[in-house]
């Protein structure tokens, strides 16, 4: 149990600067998810806070004593590995023990307490198996068994379903986030799944080229995406983005107080889900329908607009797929609506 | 049908027959020492050589054995073994350190080491061995245990080996090691020890056979027959001038100095093949 803060964290490896400032406070038993493509530096951003990569500038706290130069086995920290990183030459009990071990804690201590952990993650049965006997899943779990045993302040998550298969992935999230309640330990998870960040985190960190976008509870960054790498990047199919250009104005004008035609460099952000197909003469922009894909629940149409953007409409699997021809579109609300500046940041409306 | 099996039957005759001619071509030399060393010394020189064992064994052997002809050859064997036992455990150990060492650690001119130790490579033991002796003679480590082992033993084939096979340990097996609070000699012996344990079998029997035939460097510096190793003894035995070889004894010494490399392969075999084979991650 931890509080955790860095403060204008950065990281350069020899001239070039990978994490450019990242300030975040995390409160004791908070789920923190820290998305971004691959290559933002969300994985150096962990292992910084792990202790395993050296902090080039700012600082790391750990309930409050900064720990930067402490190594990793001081900052009563666990991690686990996108590959698992099991001993291989270890048995299950083993792999769980070792860092136990190294603490010198007694036998009957460590027998106990594995136990305890393996019966909380169903591993009762596996214990005397060496780790390539193992399934992924099964794999998973113990890796997670052997953070969970040393009973750490701070979980470190490295993109540990990412080796996992569609199915048993959406299993082991909901088997993370129930474990992570119950224990109540402060985690720091990292994926490029966005997904997996709406589901998991209390708060996400959207990390992009080592800058922080932004910082939120899922269902805000989602509906009030920060800048429009956000708005694309969170969601699927992401947010469509729209030029104020191609909008029409009286309609923009009841959507969003305040002129704004006048700038053309505003580009408007809408969810998919957000749009729907309405009759000629109230339309907000229009578009050619290029395909459809029906999914069932809800149907994905796929339209090019005039400048040949493509934007994504979601609607029920309900109703009619449109045929490929013209057809308007238009927001429903106005709480729908972003507004990003050129630069990619959002503009506050009103 | 039958064609077939007939010539699949011809096939496996043929087979067996060259593989039978085989064994019989390297065994024969050795049948002809095991027959030489069972019978009396007049019976090998007086022609037609005797190809059956004779009833000498027990009393060649023990002559060998328990007296030999400049040293006894229990000594001999267990200066061999000596020997054998120290330049294969410890080239293991130090490369196994040394390739822990350059794998697992940034120093200033790492990259200069590796290579400095791959160069020793082109320099074997004969071309070295005028300026080795030298050294070992400064030191006054001539007939001794330390003067036979400690010039043979680094090795920067096994060096390479151990580097090559740390470089395909995955780096997180190391991290979680850190996390878990392991300090670098302790992920050293929990960690990459056992796990190198098959690779480290395979190189125990090459490196063993290789210190118990090393025969010029034992030549070179025992002069004494007590330290005598027994592959270099067995040329010692051959007598100078006009005296006459104690045929029996030699050929029974040579047999016992096979003896123990046959011992370690068979022992290990199993180990030797899955450390050559496959490298468990």
């Amino acid at each position: 149990m931890a509080t955790i803060s860095l403060h204008a964290l950065r990281k350069s490896f020899g001239d070039t600067e990978v994490i450019h400032g990242v300030d975040i406070e995390i409160d004791d038993g908070e789920f923190i998810v820290i998305v971004g493509p691959s290559g933002c530096g969300k994985s150096t951003l962990l292992r910084m806070v792990a202790g395993l990569e050296s902090v080039t500038s700012g600082e790391i706290r750990i309930d409050g004593a900064r720990v930067n130069e402490r190594e990793p086995m001081d900052r009563n920290i666990a991690m686990v590995f996108q590959n698992y990183a099991l001993y291989p030459h270890m048995s299950v009990f083993d792999n769980m023990a070792y860092g136990l071990k190294i603490a010198r804690k007694t036998k009957a201590e460590i027998a106990e307490k594995v136990a305890q952990v393996a019966n909380l993650l169903q591993l009762e049965g596996l214990l005397d198996r060496k780790p390539r006997q193992l399934s992924g899943g099964q794999r998973q779990r113990v890796a997670m068994g052997r953070a969970i045993v040393r009973e750490p302040a701070l979980f470190l998550f490295d993109e540990p379903l990412s080796n996992l298969d569609a199915k048993l992935r959406v299993q082991m999230r909901l088997e993370i986030k129930a474990l992570q309640r119950q224990l109540g330990i402060t985690s720091l998870y990292v994926t490029h799944d966005q997904v997996e960040a709406m589901t998991l985190a209390d708060r996400m960190i959207v990390l992009n080229r080592g800058v922080t976008e932004q910082v939120g509870a899922p269902l805000e960054v989602y509906s009030r995406p920060a800048s429009r790498f956000v708005g694309g990047f969170i969601g699927s199919p992401p947010m469509n983005f729209i030029p104020v250009a191609l909008c029409q104005p009286d309609k923009l004008r009841a959507l969003l107080p305040g002129d704004i035609s006048g700038d053309a460099g505003l580009t408007v952000g809408i969810r998919p889900e957000h749009l729907e197909r309405v009759a000629e003469g109230d339309h907000l922009f229009a578009g050619r329908v290029k395909f459809t894909e029906a999914l069932g629940a809800e149907t994905l149409v796929h339209v090019v607009l005039e400048d040949g953007q493509m934007v994504t409409l979601r609607q029920s699997g309900a109703l009619p797929l449109p045929p490929a021809d013209s057809l308007c579109i238009a927001a429903c609300a106005s709480a729908a609506i972003s507004l990003f500046r050129a630069s990619g940041e959002r503009l506050e409306k009103g | 049908m039958t064609g077939m099996v007939q010539k699949r039957g011809w096939g496996v005759l043929l087979t067996h027959c060259g593989l039978i001619l085989g064994v019989l071509t390297v065994c024969f030399p050795i049948y002809l020492a095991f027959v030489a060393s069972t019978v009396t010394q007049p019976e090998i020189v007086r022609p037609p050589m005797p190809l059956l064992p004779g009833n000498q064994f027990l009393a060649n052997y023990e002559r060998a054995i328990l007296s030999g002809v400049n040293a006894p050859v229990w000594r001999m064997l267990m200066n061999s073994a000596v020997m054998a036992l120290g330049i294969a455990l410890g080239k293991i150990a130090i490369s196994l350190l040394s390739a822990f060492a350059i794998v697992y650690f940034r120093f200033p001119l790492r990259r200069l080491f590796f290579w400095l130790i791959f160069l020793t490579l082109m320099l074997p033991v004969e071309v070295r061995i005028v300026p080795t002796y030298e050294v070992v003679a400064g030191f006054g480590l001539l007939n001794s245990y330390a003067g036979l082992i400690l010039p043979l033993i680094a090795s920067a084939t096994a060096t390479f080996l151990f580097r090559q096979f740390f470089l395909t340990v995955p780096d997180e097996l190391a991290e979680a090691a850190r996390v878990d609070g392991a300090r670098p000699m302790r992920f050293f012996f929990d960690i990459l020890l056992p796990m190198s344990r098959t690779n480290i079998a395979a190189l125990f029997v090459i490196l063993f056979i290789y210190g118990w035939n090393q025969y010029l460097w034992p030549l070179l510096i025992t002069t004494t027959p007590e330290m005598n190793t027994v592959v270099m003894g067995i040329k010692q035995m051959f007598p100078s001038g006009d005296d006459t070889a104690d045929w029996p004894v030699i050929m029974a010494t040579a047999l016992l100095a096979m003896l123990p490399p046959v011992l370690v392969v068979v022992a290990m075999q199993r180990l030797f093949v899955k450390g050559l084979i496959e490298t468990e991650k």
